[in-house]
């Protein structure tokens, strides 16, 4: 399985739409570029939700997968590294 | 130094072709600020139609934009102090909402069926693990979505602007517009 150091992990399950990507949109910003922050999630909605969010906000969505119920993102962190 | 056997080849082109255009469309994009701006309209004071603005607004900040809600006749409830413990839905000429027996419309209107039917729709959210209206209040004003009230149906409702939570801006129809014709995401709700 493809496994990703992360920097810091956020757990979001339990929460729904939207706050898995609220939260997760604030807990980034607490991260440098090129970090990684990988998400637990349990709302079946971050499923198109989390990719279209990394689209959007430029925080590439490096692996997404399904572990014992949950579903788990890794993001890195956008923007110029150091900046 | 290209292969030419690859250059000629239509897969090339055409990979090349998809490769350009998509990188164009993207960098046009990212010019366009009013992909980045989404402004909303909050018309409704009541339990369920207080929820789509709220969460649209988090997420729309969340995802980077530049996001306003305009609140304007019943919507102007959901940003007064204390509204969100006061909120209710009702029964009354909503055929779409599910009760726990079939209802003719003369006893959904009776006293007391608000009341039973706004619990019964809290605590369908609450077991379901849906965000409260004021988490998602607070959302909104953490992560910097403008709240704006109407300032014609403030003065029509009879409101103060004291009434209002923090952080409120007053403002008309003109100013809406102004940021509307600027957003490519606009919603009337």
């Amino acid at each position: 399985m493809t496994e990703f150091k992360e920097d810091r992990l956020f757990d979001a399950r339990g929460l729904l739409c939207p706050m898995p990507v609220v939260k997760t949109a604030k807990e980034m910003k607490t991260l440098q570029a090129g970090q990684v922050l990988k998400v637990l999630a349990t709302d079946r909605g971050a499923i198109a939700d989390f990719p279209a969010w990394s689209e959007d906000t430029g925080n590439p969505l490096l692996h997404s997968a399904e572990e014992s119920g949950s579903l788990v993102f890794w993001f890195r962190k956008g923007g110029r590294e150091g900046a | 130094m290209l292969n030419e056997a690859i250059v000629e080849s239509p897969s090339f082109a055409e990979a090349d072709v998809r490769r350009i255009v998509r990188e164009e469309i993207e960098r046009a994009a990212r010019q366009d600020r009013a992909a980045s701006k989404a402004c909303i309209i909050a018309s409704k004071g009541t339990l369920d139609w207080a929820y789509p603005p709220f969460i649209l607004g988090a997420a729309a900040a969340a995802a980077g934009m530049d996001t306003s809600i305009f609140f304007t006749f019943y919507g102007l409830n959901l940003i007064t102090k204390g509204y969100s413990k006061r909120i209710q839905v009702s029964p009354t000429g909503n055929p779409a909402m599910p009760m726990p027996v079939p209802m003719a419309d003369l006893f959904a209107g009776l006293p007391g069926m608000k009341t039973v039917a706004t619990s019964m729709m809290k605590s369908k959210f609450k077991n379901r693990g849906v965000v409260s209206i004021q988490e998602l209040i607070d959302a909104c004003r953490e992560s910097g979505v403008r709240l704006i009230a109407c300032e014609m149906t403030v003065a029509v409702f009879g409101f103060r602007h004291s009434d209002f939570i923090e952080g409120v801006e007053f403002a008309g129809a003109g100013a809406y517009l102004s940021e509307a014709r600027r957003a490519h995401v606009t919603l009337f709700i």
